[in-house]
C-alpha cells in the first residue's frame, strides 16, 4: 500500500511540501503540482533537504505547471521526474490513495 | 478505475479548477471513469453562467458543463456551501424568496453527503485546492 | 453500503482566518451518517482549531468550536493531533479542549477523544486511511 502526495505551494511559501516530506512513507510518491513546482528546482535553499528525502520516496514534478512558470526539466534536482497529466493520472491509478497538502 | 475528484477553490483566483479540468480530461482519456466532481468552498463559484471572462481567455464554467454533457460526468456544488456564497438554482432560488439563480447547466446542487458517497463509490479521490 | 471505509480529515489549517476548519468540521458532521470508520487528523496549524477559550464576540463570526465537543454524539471518536506540531507552536494538550466521547463497549465510560501523538504514528494513520479529505 502507497500514497500520492501532491503539494501545491511553494515550499517557499508555505510548510506543505516539508511537512508532506516529514509524513511519506517509503515507496510513496510526492508530485508537485501548481505553484508546489518550485519545490522542485536545483540551486534552491532548499534543495539539499529535498535531495535528502528523495530517497525513500518518489518526487515528481507536474511539467505543463513547470513549463508555464518558465522552466525546463533540466533545472529540476536531479531524480525528480517530470510528468504530464496522463503521468499524474497514472500515478494516481498506481498508489493506493491520493493525500493532498493544500 | 473510478476516481472522484474534489474542488475546492473558486475560479480564475486560484489554479485549482483548471488543474482539475486538465487532470478530469486526461483521465477520461485514459479510460477511467469520473463518474462524479464535487465542488467544495470557493469551488462552487465555478458553477455560475454568470460569468462573462475576456474572449480571449478560456471560460471555466463552460468548460465544466461541456465536460458533463460529453461524459456524462455528475457535478455537484455542494448546498451548504453554495447558500453562503450566493450560488442558487431554480427551485432553491424560489424556496429562499430571490429573485435570480445562476447555476450553470450540467451542475446540480446537492447535499455533502454526496462528497463522502463519492469517497464510497470510487476507487480514488483527488482533489484540487488552495 | 456493505464495506466501511477508513476516512481520514486531515486539518492543516488555523480557524476564523480562512472557512476550510469550519466547513471540514461540517463534512464531518454529515459524514457521520454514513457509518464509515472516521478519524481527524490535527497536522500544522491544524492544531489551532482545538484550542481552549475560543471567543469571537469581537471578531463577527460564529465560535464554532463546541461543535468539537459534540463529537462524541455523532460517534466520531478518533482525534489524532500531531505532538510536533504542538510543540512547534507552543503548545501542549493542556491548551486544548476537553473532548471526550461515550463508549458504548464500556458501559457508556466517558473517554478522552484526542490522542496526542508524534509525528510518525500521524503517517502510520494516514498510511491506514481509504479516502483521504484534506481542508
Amino acid at each position: 500500500m502507497s500514497t500520492l502526495h501532491t503539494v501545491n505551494k511553494s515550499p517557499f511559501a508555505t510548510q506543505a511540501l516539508v511537512s508532506c516530506l516529514n509524513h511519506a512513507k517509503a515507496g510513496d510518491a510526492v508530485l508537485m503540482i501548481e505553484d508546489g513546482v518550485y519545490g522542485g528546482l536545483g540551486g534552491t535553499g532548499l534543495t539539499e533537504i529535498i535531495e535528502e528525502f528523495g530517497n525513500n520516496v518518489s518526487l515528481y514534478v507536474l511539467s505543463p505547471d513547470l513549463a508555464a512558470r518558465g522552466f525546463d526539466a533540466d533545472r529540476l534536482i536531479d531524480g525528480i521526474e517530470g510528468v504530464d497529466y496522463d503521468g499524474f493520472v497514472a500515478l494516481v491509478a498506481k498508489h493506493d490513495r491520493t493525500q493532498a497538502w493544500l | 478505475m473510478k476516481i472522484g475528484v474534489l474542488v475546492s477553490e473558486g475560479p480564475y483566483t486560484h489554479q485549482a479548477a483548471d488543474s482539475a479540468y486538465k487532470f478530469v480530461t486526461a483521465a477520461l482519456a485514459a479510460g477511467h471513469e469520473v463518474p462524479r466532481v464535487f465542488f467544495y468552498h470557493d469551488g462552487v463559484n465555478v458553477a455560475t453562467r454568470l460569468s462573462v471572462p475576456p474572449q480571449d481567455e478560456r471560460h471555466i464554467q463552460r468548460n465544466w458543463t461541456a465536460l458533463a454533457k460529453d461524459h456524462g460526468v455528475d457535478l455537484v456544488v455542494c448546498i451548504a456551501a453554495a447558500q453562503r456564497r450566493g450560488m442558487l438554482d431554480e427551485n432553491e432560488a424560489t424556496r429562499q424568496g430571490k429573485d435570480a439563480n445562476n447555476l450553470a447547466e450540467g451542475f446540480r446542487i446537492s447535499g455533502l453527503g454526496q462528497l463522502i458517497e463519492m469517497g464510497i463509490q470510487t476507487d480514488r479521490l483527488v482533489t484540487f485546492g488552495d | 453500503m456493505s464495506d466501511v471505509k477508513k476516512f481520514l480529515y486531515l486539518n492543516r489549517r488555523a480557524p476564523y482566518g480562512t472557512i476550510y476548519a469550519l466547513e471540514s468540521l461540517e463534512v464531518v458532521l454529515i459524514g457521520a451518517a454514513f457509518e464509515q470508520d472516521v478519524s481527524l487528523a490535527f497536522v500544522d496549524d491544524g492544531v489551532f482549531q482545538l484550542t481552549n477559550g475560543q471567543n469571537t464576540d469581537g471578531i463577527g463570526v460564529k465560535n464554532f468550536s463546541p461543535t468539537f465537543r459534540a463529537l462524541g454524539d455523532y460517534d466520531v471518536q478518533k482525534l489524532f493531533v500531531e505532538r510536533e506540531s504542538l510543540e512547534e507552536r507552543g503548545l501542549s494538550e493542556d491548551d486544548l479542549m476537553e473532548i471526550v466521547y461515550e463508549d458504548e463497549d464500556d458501559d457508556w465510560a466517558e473517554k478522552p477523544a484526542i490522542h496526542v501523538i508524534s509525528r510518525a504514528e500521524m503517517a502510520d494513520v494516514m498510511a491506514d486511511a481509504d479516502v483521504v479529505l484534506s481542508f
